[in-house]
């Protein structure tokens, strides 16, 4: 069989998208599915993110597979020097699958060119995050019952947020009407606007949040980073600018819901928590459906 | 300027005069010691407003080289000269991948940390000047433009 990695959502078609979803599904609906019994998955983690790290060891461990591998690369040979090429011709033979996260670019991809076994990218820095991408992909379908016909606001950082490059790609094979909604500075880029134009969706770019979302499927939260501005005055200014509170929700569809990636910070009054449209934290309840997925789709075991 | 004719090398004709020197670099003439050569630049050039010439003596061009130089002169020709006579003009073509050679201008690529060759997909310029190309590294899918050319150091 030929080894397959997961390191981009472009490494999938819409084909591809629409089983991995339906496997999800499977697996929500039949989670004592010990599949991988017998199996050996590494997480490797070169730069940590417990959250991503447990949502991964729980699909790995629901499947029945054993973990192996670190949660920082602080006391392995990688803190000694140790090149990612040597510390991968290592693992790759310990295992079955690797799932890894690391903080430069790229890495993913030259790992998987170095492995003998499929790689799953868990984040490469601000560059991709696939297994994101589905579950989000995922928690929309799920809530709305469709993926054609949605319309979708995204907001906040729509110019560096990786999370909403991946999702606007991987939504960008349905039928869907855009709302950007982020301060001038963080504008979604031209380069993602340009195919938006070559598949012909429709989008619109708002600085407004608040009165704009009566007509909305799914409102995107994202988070505002503090790096990306030189003047802190700045940041302030804009942070609070778009933060939705619950007060904001009047008059919104009943069955529009709000996603994030997680964590938050301040984005989101805690007031949105108990409302029905919040849907953040079951959305992360989805990610290890979406994992299972992947983790089978990759060894051949689901296909 | 007139140049003479060469008996037996490699004459690059149509350069962009401002691409001169980055294919001086590609080739690594500014430290050939050996080859006889005659570069000459700002001539007069009907098509191309103004161009600039490299004559070198007993120099051929890689295959590799002539992938590099459309990079940065997609409208150059590589004719080789045997016995005073052009055996083989050549349009160069601007390939399609490009390994090694350039940089990727992410500061947060692994090919900027690790000992990995950098690998590219030439993709058309948008809104660029005609001809102009931009690179998308195969690992931080970023794209570089503005590359400089450095010598091989693979
Ligand atoms: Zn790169």
């Amino acid at each position: 069989m030929d080894k397959r990695s997961l390191i981009s959502i472009t490494d999938l078609s819409k084909e591809e998208l629409l089983r991995l979803l339906e496997l999800a599904a499977w697996f929500e609906n039949n989670p004592g599915q010990r599949l991988l019994e017998g199996r050996v998955v590494a997480t490797l983690f070169f730069e940590p993110s417990t959250r991503t790290r447990l949502s991964f060891e729980s699909a790995i461990n629901r499947l029945g597979a054993r973990v192996i591998g670190f949660s920082d690369a602080a006391n392995t040979s990688v803190s000694k020097g140790e090149t990612l090429h040597d510390t991968i011709s290592v693992i790759t033979n310990y295992c079955d699958l690797i799932v890894m996260r690391h903080s430069l670019e790229g890495a993913a991809r030259y790992a998987s060119e170095v492995a003998r076994v499929p790689v799953v990218n868990a984040g490469d820095g601000a560059n991709q995050h696939p297994s994101q991408t589905l579950l989000d992909l995922y928690s929309i379908q799920k809530t709305q019952g469709r993926l054609d016909g949605l319309r979708i606001m995204m907001v906040g950082d729509l110019k560096y947020g990786r999370t909403v490059h991946s999702l606007l790609e991987a939504l960008s094979h349905f039928d869907t009407e855009f709302v950007f909604v982020s301060p001038p500075e963080l504008r979604m880029p031209d380069e993602h606007k340009r195919r938006l134009d070559e598949k012909g969706l429709k989008y619109t770019e708002l600085a407004e949040l608040e009165g704009n979302m009566d007509e909305m499927d799914v409102v995107y939260m994202t988070r505002i980073q503090k790096e990306r501005f030189n003047d802190p005055m700045e940041y302030e200014r804009v942070k609070n600018a778009y933060v939705l509170r619950r007060e904001m929700l009047r008059g919104t569809r009943d069955t529009m819901k709000i996603l994030h990636p997680l964590p938050r910070v301040g984005e989101i009054a805690t007031d949105v928590d108990t409302d029905p449209h919040a849907y953040y934290f079951q959305q992360t309840r989805n990610g290890v459906w979406a994992r299972m997925a992947i983790i089978c789709y990759l060894l051949g075991v689901k296909k | 300027m007139e140049v003479r004719l060469i008996e037996n090398g490699t004459v690059i004709d149509h350069i962009p005069p401002a691409a001169l020197f980055k294919i001086i670099t590609i080739m690594g003439l500014d430290r050939d010691t050996e080859h006889r050569m005659t570069i000459g630049t700002n001539l007069e050039s009907g098509r191309m407003g103004s161009k600039a010439i490299i004559k070198i003596t007993d120099r051929y061009c890689a295959a590799h080289e002539i992938d590099r130089i459309a990079l940065f002169a997609p409208e150059a020709r590589v004719n080789t000269i045997r016995d005073f006579a052009v055996v083989e003009k050549r349009r160069v073509e601007v390939p399609a991948r490009i390994e090694g050679f350039v940089k990727c201008a992410n500061p947060m690529c692994v090919t900027n940390h690790q000992p990995v060759q950098t690998a590219f997909e030439v993709v058309a310029e948008d809104g660029g000047p005609a001809g102009k190309v931009a690179l998308r590294c195969r690992y931080c899918e970023k794209i570089t433009r503005d590359f400089g050319a450095k010598p091989d150091t693979y």
